[in-house]
């Protein structure tokens, strides 16, 4: 069995994909979406990243326990930034709460 | 490291020998992704909590030569996949070429890096004694940037002060962040281009080819890795407050 060698044609097709998606990027940097201009940018990074792991660091061709261990980097770091996230996203709340414990007693005996 | 790919007692191939080597990079580079993804993680904790600051603050970096950046290091990134094609093909001289052009990329991103980190000390923007985010909206001659400019950048930071008060302090935050994540990423590219150099000295003496290229593929891993840490630096800290 001999290694995958893929074409210089891919790696200039993935080269312009990843030229096109910074254009984008920064085009719909200026367009006002609110909370989605973040969410758009964070989609087209990770779908280059996803590209330049795909082909230009032979991710498609690698063997199965290669390509776990990549799972296993993107898995963690996804525990990462959801446990982390939940946590701060929702601290605000909190805070009001204790500071205000009355409004908690309005909500409970409110029909 | 072997260094004329002659099978090693603990494999039965060298294919064996060759996944196995890609393999412990990719290992090394899980640790990475986590080690940045902490920096990622406090970047996007601290923006989350002033968002005003982060946003003024991003929108003093130069989006030209941050673009460009992103341009020429996704450039490196096709060059480097180049080197590792040419060295499975057997073109040796392409794989010397290449790896020099990698190396040339790497360097016009480092010296854009220091044009900028230049400009951010003339513009009063390294956190410490005498930051002031307000600086290139009070004296635009020296920042050169027009006088019209000055007033939309002055109104848009007067917003961002109506919304937290010490917006200063923290878009100090931001700086600091700004400097350590793309300082990292520069010590990273440092280390990528000695790496570079060691290929180049290789592969001048026609060391790689389809038998053997190795050091090639194991180097392109990294370098596409720190690439892919730009990718997500420069919309984050670029872009994120661009349509206001």
């Amino acid at each position: 069995m001999s290694e995958h060698i893929a074409s210089p044609k891919l790696y200039f097709g993935i080269f312009l994909a990843l030229m096109i998606c910074t254009a984008a990027t920064v085009w719909a940097a200026y367009i006002n979406l609110g909370q989605f201009n973040i969410v758009i940018a964070l989609a087209i990074a990770t779908l280059k990243a996803t590209l330049v792991v795909l082909f230009f660091m032979h991710a498609k061709y690698s063997p199965g326990r290669t390509q776990l261990v990549i799972f296993a980097a993107v898995f963690w770091l996804g525990i990462m930034l959801a446990l982390t996230l939940s946590d701060y996203t929702t601290r605000h709340e909190l805070t009001q709460q204790q500071a205000h414990p009355e409004s908690l007693v309005a909500r409970r005996v409110a029909p | 490291m072997h260094r004329t790919g002659e099978l090693y007692g603990q494999f039965e191939t060298l294919e064996q020998q060759k996944d196995t080597a890609t393999l412990g990079m990719w290992v090394f580079l899980v640790t990475e992704v986590l080690f940045f993804g902490g920096m990622f993680m406090t970047y996007t904790i601290n923006r989350h909590a002033y968002a005003a600051a982060f946003g003024v603050g991003g929108n003093t970096l130069d989006l030209k030569l941050g673009g460009g950046n992103t341009v020429v290091l996704i450039m490196s990134s096709l060059t480097m996949a180049m080197a590792v094609w040419s060295a499975q093909v057997g073109k040796k001289q392409l794989v010397t070429l290449f790896l020099i052009l990698t190396l040339l990329l790497g360097g016009v991103f480092l010296g854009v890096k220091a044009i900028e980190y230049k400009q951010k000390y003339d513009h009063h923007l390294i956190p410490g004694q005498s930051f002031d985010i307000t600086f290139c909206s009070n004296n635009p001659a020296p920042c050169g940037i027009s006088a019209e400019d000055a007033a939309k950048e002055k109104t848009e930071i007067a917003e961002a002060f109506a919304k937290d008060p010490n917006l200063n302090s923290h878009a100090q935050l931001y700086f600091s962040l700004y400097f350590g994540m793309t300082g990292l990423h520069a010590l990273h590219m440092i280390i990528g281009a000695g790496l570079l150099l060691w290929l180049i000295k290789e592969a001048v003496a026609k060391r790689f080819g389809p038998g053997y290229n190795t050091p090639v593929e194991v180097t392109g891993l990294y370098w596409h890795f720190v690439d892919i840490v730009w990718i997500y630096l420069f919309p984050l800290l670029y872009l994120i407050d661009r349509h206001n």
